[in-house]
């Protein structure tokens, strides 16, 4: 576990076990065994820090110099307005941002304390530990729900008996709240479901291969109402068994459901660059910078 | 006008003792005459006899100008003539009843109509004629049983076929299918997911691949193949030469629908952890495989008709060969060429015959292949469909067994349908 030295804020070990205490509360089923290879509900938790994290587009810089800690079993909601990198700061968090032609970094990224940039490590590897949710819902078409569910394990190449699948398949859907309302059709496809389905599909999707970390791109943006309450209260459930990053436009969102939040901002001439991060409850409720106040108070953004 | 059948709301009164909605309200309001329905939109009387008067008036005008002012004859000329003088009869009777711009799209309106009626009349025709003509020799069963070895110039239509050359052509093209598809494919994932600086000219070859004559790919197989490395004229060096015909074709189509695969699927499968090959080979190719289905019945389509390839590298026999890689093997496109030419009636039918059956095959592929692969990514089989439903229903039926021994209800529909699903069997393309 690591000991996130957060510069303003020392709040992390709190939250494990104030997370397992909310737990029960929640309207949670109990939940089977965890397959072999996955996180111990209870167990070590992964946290995630960044130092110095600039990063560029060909010559266009659009972050500088981003340290965060994101404590382990937390929710830390990123918010800022459109634009101020904060999806990339987030695409970095797993290497998806060298997908893009061009990309550029500099800084360090550390998972338990280890830089998923170091030099001979696997972008895959990094990806299976910190699983992602992307703005809009993106189940794999060409598969029925239970695949889609256990398509992180084809991909990986990781070989289950039918057995361990179909367990897996149950806790996935479980933890991501959607296994009553689908179990009964695990074989139908993923793309027949509604939209706010879709989404807990791929969260289940990513939550098959026990990552450690899971970041959420504004997985609600797409959303209804009730389809966002139900994803919220699923982000819920996961807290204290992983660590969630979370981008979101949505201030309401942002204060329901992290502990943890930093306020992103980038004005024409300045990459984006974190203002303010903190406890969720001091970034709303007593914000130390001007501009946060304006921006969480809907003055500007 | 669009006329709705909700009657008005104001006539029912607000405040009486009727509460609206009740079954009373709809009696009360309803309006006392019937209400006539207008169809919108369509095709007006109108523009039935404006059509159909200029269809007669320029078939006399153009009779009395053909066959009685001017010196032309032939029919294929009387046809055109009609025809424009329709078009021309028919923009001068638009004029007397619309404006300018009207007359002008009606009359692109009737232009697209008849080139489009043209297509299919070709079509129609292509098909009656070798169907007409064919059908003399492929009523007799030993078209399809019997080869040419024992079948002289004037040997009746009851002897003598042309199973060697239906076999002939399936082997054939099975092979060419077997080395143009995975090349094709492969060479399609290279252009769209690999890429890199290559990725140009790859692209450029494989159009200008498209345009090859037909000849030359025989040429090509026949001067490496055949005369440099010394090997026979067979079946074998025919289906090389098919090859080179279908593979730009499959590469080609194939590339265009694995590009219509959202690159979110590939983000999500990255995210996953899968590697690049993985994420093509669970996510791209499986989403795209309608659209593949579609670009190898392309290729096999192209390639089954080929004539000149196989001229040059396949060789003529009147003989049974059923194996492609000795030999001499003749083909359908080749059975028809070389009995079409000759001056026997029996010979000729035969030929028809054989395009005749041509065509069945390549409608008999297209039925396979859509069957075979081109459900919608995500749709599911017949079976899968039936499975599911036993599922469902064996769930049902234990539930209501386990009803009234006063087990909750909700909790024994769960159970038994999850034990359904654990006992299911994974199909092939599921897992």
């Amino acid at each position: 576990m690591t000991d996130a030295p957060m510069t303003d804020t020392p709040m992390t070990g709190v939250a494990t076990a104030d997370a397992l205490a909310i737990d029960p509360a929640a309207d949670t089923l109990t939940l089977p065994p965890l397959p072999p290879g996955a996180h111990p509900g209870g167990g070590p938790l992964a946290g995630l820090e960044t130092r110095d994290v600039s990063a560029w587009f060909g010559t266009h810089k659009v972050l500088e110099r981003v340290s965060l800690a994101m404590p382990a079993g937390e929710v830390t909601a990123l918010i800022g307005p459109s634009g101020c990198g904060k999806s990339t700061y987030l695409r970095i968090l797993n290497r998806m941002h060298e997908m893009v032609r061009g990309a550029a970094l500099a800084g360090e990224v550390l998972l338990e304390g280890d830089d998923v940039y170091r030099p001979g490590r696997r972008p895959a590897e990094v990806r299976r530990r910190i699983g992602m949710v992307f703005q809009r819902p993106n189940p794999f078409p060409a598969m029925s729900i239970q695949d889609n569910v256990a398509s992180g394990l084809k991909l990986a190449g990781i070989k289950v008996s039918k057995d361990e699948r179909q367990d897996l398949v149950e806790t996935s859907l479980r933890r991501a709240g959607l296994w009553d309302e689908v179990h009964t059709r695990l074989h139908t496809p993923g793309g027949a479901l509604s939209g706010g389905q879709q989404q807990r599909l791929c969260i289940a999707r990513s939550l098959a291969v026990s990552p450690d970390i899971l970041l959420m791109d504004e997985p609600c943006s797409a959303l209804d109402p009730t389809s966002t309450r139900r994803v919220e209260e699923t982000i819920a459930e996961l807290r204290g068994r992983l660590t969630i990053v979370i981008v979101t436009h949505n201030m309401q969102q942002a204060q329901r459901v992290s502990q943890t939040c930093a306020f992103f901002l980038a004005t024409h001439d300045t990459p984006g660059r974190i203002v303010e991060a903190g406890p969720t409850a001091q970034i709303f409720g007593s914000p130390r910078d001007q501009r946060t106040s304006d921006y969480v108070n809907g003055r500007f953004g | 006008m669009t006329t709705l059948d909700l009657p008005p709301v104001a006539a029912s009164e607000p405040g009486g003792p009727t509460p609206p909605g009740s079954a009373e309200v709809p009696a009360e309001a309803a309006p006392p005459r019937s209400q006539t329905k207008v169809r919108l939109g369509g095709v007006t009387r109108e523009d039935v006899f404006t059509v159909a008067g200029a269809l007669v008036g320029s078939l006399a005008l153009n009779w009395l100008l053909y066959e009685r002012v001017l010196p032309f004859s032939g029919a294929f000329g009387f046809l055109v003539c009609w025809y424009l003088l329709f078009l021309a009869g028919y923009f001068a009777l638009g004029r007397l009843q619309w404006g300018k711009l009207m007359v002008r799209d009606r009359l692109v309106a009737v232009a697209s109509w008849s080139s489009g009626l043209l297509v299919v009349a070709l079509i129609v025709d292509q098909i009656g004629y070798v169907a007409s003509r064919g059908y003399e020799a492929a009523q007799h069963v030993n078209f399809f049983t019997e080869s040419m070895e024992q079948t002289a110039a004037l040997s009746p239509i009851t002897s003598g076929g042309a199973l060697n050359a239906i076999v002939g052509s399936l082997e054939q093209l099975g092979l060419a299918t077997l080395f143009a598809v995975p090349l094709g494919i492969a060479a399609a994932i290279f252009m769209s997911e690999v890429g890199g600086r290559l990725a140009r000219p790859v692209r450029t070859l494989v159009e200008a691949m498209t345009a090859l004559p037909s000849i030359v790919a025989g040429l090509f197989i026949l001067g490496v193949f055949i005369i440099t490395f010394g090997f026979e004229k067979s079946g074998f060096a025919a289906s090389l030469a098919l090859t080179v015909m279908m593979m730009p074709i499959v590469t080609r189509a194939a590339e265009v629908v694995i590009r219509l695969v959202p690159g979110t699927l590939r983000e999500a499968s990255y995210a996953l952890g899968g590697s690049q090959w993985r994420t093509v080979w669970n996510v791209v190719l499986p989403t795209a495989r309608p659209g593949l289905v579609t670009a190898v019945v392309l290729g096999m389509a192209r390639g089954v008709g080929e004539t000149s390839p196989v001229l040059l590298t396949s060789g003529f026999t009147s003989q049974f060969n059923a194996d492609p890689f000795h030999e001499h093997q003749v083909s359908l496109p080749l059975y028809i060429w070389n009995y079409v030419k000759q001056p026997y009636p029996e010979m000729v039918a035969r030929a028809f015959a054989a395009g005749l059956t041509l065509m069945v095959l390549v409608l008999i592929l297209f039925v396979t292949a859509r069957v075979l692969g081109g459900r919608k990514p995500g749709e599911l089989t017949r079976r899968q469909k039936r499975r599911i439903d036993r599922e469902a229903r064996s769930a049902e039926a234990a539930a209501r067994a386990a009803r009234p021994s006063g087990t909750v209800r909700p909790a024994t529909a769960r159970t038994a349908s999850a034990h359904a699903s654990a006992t299911a069997v994974p199909l092939p393309g599921n897992s």
